[in-house]
């Protein structure tokens, strides 16, 4: 879709996701079966290389080189001859007249995936990483070029690191030391081999090979050139190595992100797409977020989006805006540069990459009240809420957290309800992926708060509820803990809580009780709270076995899961049967330490429940002794 | 001593503790070569050997043409001037000496253009393998023209020059030097004459 950036083999994304080029490539046969041109042409010249001394080769091959061998009808009569293996052969040999002419064949059809995956099955990358070790300079670079455009598949990744590669290519990286005036010739040797690095550090086992064979502060000596024809190789390969944390730590501690927001500012476009592309990936770290900030990179991301032609660096420049947006001092700032404004302009009119991000950085930026409200009045509500039917799973899923950010506002949620933004989500309910049902549900959760008459609205969708309660019955946990916090906002509306108690929502609250995840502990305890109030809901939670399990939540670590659980005691324990389990699991010494919390809440939760269950032990020695 | 300082100005590549190494290398050749040029320089032969031992030039042709060279009075004998000078191009030359050095050694009967015929005897033995069916030089001059075509081609580029050109079948050394800076891989097209790396 995009146009491919002149030497970056992938696009902006997944940095471990391998592609297609892993499989077998399929040869398509043209319609004529005849021999080309080329293939005539190429076949004598074989025959002299083949035949013919060094003088003789170096002839052939300089010849061969003037046939267009970016054509694939050369590219492939190369193959079809024969002459690839003789090329092949040739590197082998200790001429470097040859190994040079038959490097420079290698390195311009290697473009071609046919020729690639041939390279590598004629046993082609492991003579190249052994002319890594020549002391010809040209020809180590050729080789590293080569490399850098055959290593385009898994296994010829592999391949390479295998044979010692990863470890030699990193040698090519130690040729000076960098100063501010970078030598031309060492630069060459660099380049080449930050080219061959990038494309192999799509693997991660090699991206382990590059950090044991000390490649990170060389990445970040030449991170420090301003030459862009090797800073874009080393960024790209920082970039797709920012997926490790061990490469995120380094690129902290060795002060990269200074130059990586520096040549945000850089006049070519695939450079400041990587750079951006970098930050995205390293910006899952806080600490790199508030780098981020306090290297002033915030305003140059900012500044990037104008520049809406270029989609791959757009898509780049938003992925750095949304993982940035996770940290709420650079939402702050962002407001500052009205970026948010500018998102919403880009909701429409956007390719996927684009939109995700888009979307993704608005969702963070809800986290600030203001924000929400500029959404509303720049209209981004609308194309959000029609994106409810998108089909892309990333895309739904931002998609969802900003819808729900934004219902957080009732302004906001007046205009969702009115788009059938809610019925949307709930439908999202029925999506088989269970990202997409957890982030739907999350978003359910701020919409049934603020929506007017939200009560009548959750009983309007069909078979709405019976839904979100069979959605109890999940094996995943995000999921469970999102349901398990929409149905405690359900639950506040009896009719909707009648409708839950009917279908069963009792009994499958109970079963999750035995749990250690302190997220699903905090919401379940939070729906059974909500569903006490209903008929005998209380007992039915007993007997369904819910309270000893809910007594052990009083023993994590977490408060918020404290809160939860007293108000969920507190309710269960108008119930005298359940008073007695809570007595017997020692729950009256553990609410004791909370009564003295300075969360009211859970003060009055914790106090109302002891008081309950004294009560009813009371009650008890009472009837025992008259 | 005099001399000394002199060589070192001509000869250019070299700093002065070199061309002394080289002036004694000269005087032992010299003392070595049992012929009536004793005293003054070496001949022929002695320069092949020395050639073939120090860098494992094995040519004949190649190494009758770098004598000739080499021999700029055309007297027949390396004098001590001749030794430091010629080498200097071969072991440290500019791209352009040696360029102007290779030229020189394959243009066979020095009229300044590399010909057909000069081409055809500097490769004759380049094709190890012949194709059974083929009459014996056919591949050779096949790859004379292969050659030609790559080297001269520039001149296909400029019209008014036309075809007639190539069909006179020779490099210049404006073709030459033309061809060797688009392709570096060139320079001893015809040829090893310059010392390995090795």
């Amino acid at each position: 879709i995009f146009s491919k950036a002149s030497s970056s083999p992938e696009d902006v994304g997944e940095s471990s996701s391998e592609t297609e080029e892993d499989e077998q490539p399929v040869r398509y046969q043209e319609g004529s079966t005849e021999l080309s041109a080329e293939y005539w042409g190429i076949q004598k010249l074989t025959k002299y290389v083949k035949g013919g001394d060094p003088t003789a080769t170096v002839i052939a091959l300089c010849s061969m080189r003037d046939l267009n061998l970016s054509q694939e009808a050369c590219q492939l009569a190369i193959k079809d001859t024969g002459c690839l293996e003789v090329l092949i052969n040739l590197l082998d040999t200790e001429e470097i007249k040859c190994q040079t002419g038959s490097l420079k064949i290698l390195k311009e059809i290697s473009q071609n995936i046919l020729i690639r995956h041939a390279i590598a099955d004629l046993g082609g990358l492991e003579i190249m990483v052994k002319i890594l070790d020549s002391p010809d300079t040209d020809l180590k670079c050729l080789a590293a070029e080569t490399i850098a455009n055959v290593a385009r598949f898994k296994r010829a990744r592999k391949t390479v690191r295998q044979h010692g590669g990863i470890k030699r290519l990193v040698e090519l990286l130690e040729s000076i030391s960098v100063g501010s005036s970078c030598q031309d010739e060492d630069t060459e040797i660099a380049r080449c081999g930050a080219l061959a690095l990038w494309s192999c550090s799509k693997s991660p086992k090699n991206r382990k090979a590059i950090r044991k064979a000390g490649g990170i502060p060389l990445l970040a000596r030449w991170l420090g050139c301003s030459h862009a024809d090797i800073l874009i190789p080393i960024v790209g390969t920082l970039q797709e190595c920012a997926s490790e944390p061990s490469y995120r730590l380094a690129i902290r501690t060795e002060g990269m992100i200074e130059n990586l927001v520096k040549n945000l500012s850089s006049e070519h476009e695939e450079l400041q797409m990587h750079c951006a592309s970098a930050i995205f990936k390293c910006a899952e770290d806080e600490e790199i977020r508030d780098l981020v900030r306090k290297h002033e990179g915030l305003q140059p991301l900012s500044d990037l989006l104008d520049n809406s032609e270029n989609k791959q660096l757009l898509a780049a420049v938003t992925g750095a805006i949304w993982k940035c947006a996770i940290s709420r001092e650079n939402v702050l700032k962002f407001q500052e540069y009205k970026t948010i404004e500018t998102l919403v302009t880009l909701l429409t009119d956007q390719p996927e990459e684009v939109l995700i991000n888009v979307i993704g950085a608005l969702g963070e930026c809800c986290q600030e009240q203001e924000n929400r409200g500029t959404i509303r009045r720049c209209g981004g509500i609308a194309p959000l809420v029609k994106l409810l039917t998108a089909t892309n799973r990333a895309l739904l899923v931002n998609v969802n957290k900003a819808v729900g950010g934004c219902a957080m506002e009732p302004e906001n949620m007046a205009i969702i309800d009115s788009l059938d933004g809610v019925r949307l989500l709930w439908s999202l309910l029925r999506n088989p992926n269970p990202d997409v049902q957890a982030s739907a549900a999350w978003a359910l959760c701020p919409c049934v708060e603020n929506a007017k008459n939200s009560g009548e609205m959750v009983r309007s969708f069909v078979g709405g509820l019976e839904l979100i309660v069979n959605l109890l019955k999940s094996n995943d946990k995000e999921v469970l803990t999102s349901v398990c916090a929409a149905i405690a906002n359900i639950a506040k509306d009896q009719e909707n809580l009648a409708v839950m108690t009917d279908h069963g929502v009792v009994p499958l609250l109970s079963k999750l009780a035995n749990t250690n995840n302190n997220e699903l502990r905090r919401h379940l305890a939070e729906a059974i709270a909500h569903c006490c109030m209903w008929g005998s809901n209380r007992v039915a939670f007993g007997e369904a076995k819910a309270v000893a399990p809910l007594a052990r939540y009083l023993k994590a670590k977490d408060p918020l899961v404290h809160r939860a659980t007293a108000l969920a005691l507190y309710q269960l324990s108008e119930d005298p049967n359940n008073c007695v389990i809570m007595h017997e699991n020692e729950v009256v010494k553990l609410l004791l330490a909370m009564v003295g919390s300075t969360d009211d809440t859970l003060q009055e939760a914790a106090a109302g429940c002891i008081a309950n269950i004294r009560r009813l032990a009371l009650a008890t020695e009472k009837a025992k002794y008259g | 001593k005099l001399l000394l300082d002199s060589l070192t100005r001509s000869a250019k590549h070299f700093n002065k503790s070199e061309v002394e190494c080289l002036v004694n290398l000269f005087d032992t050749l010299v003392a070595r070569a049992s012929s009536h040029y004793a005293g003054v320089g070496f001949d022929r032969t002695v320069f092949r050997d020395t050639l073939y031992s120090a860098f494992g030039m094995t040519d004949d042709v190649v190494l009758d043409r770098v004598f000739s060279i080499f021999d700029k009075s055309n007297n027949g004998y390396i004098t001590v001037v001749d030794w430091v000078e010629g080498l200097a191009v071969l072991l440290r030359g500019t791209l352009e000496e040696k360029m102007k050095y290779c030229f020189a050694v394959y243009d066979l009967n020095g009229d300044g253009y590399i010909s057909r015929e000069e081409m055809f005897q500097m490769l004759k033995n380049s094709l190890l393998i012949q194709p059974a069916d083929e009459e014996p030089d056919e591949g050779v001059k096949d790859l004379v023209e292969i050659a030609l075509k790559k080297m001269a081609s520039t001149y296909l580029l400029v019209p008014f020059l036309l075809q007639d050109y190539d069909h006179d079948g020779k490099l210049s050394f404006a073709d030459f030097e033309q061809a060797v800076r688009d392709e570096k891989l060139l320079l001893e097209a015809f040829g090893p004459c310059l010392p390995d790396i090795k």
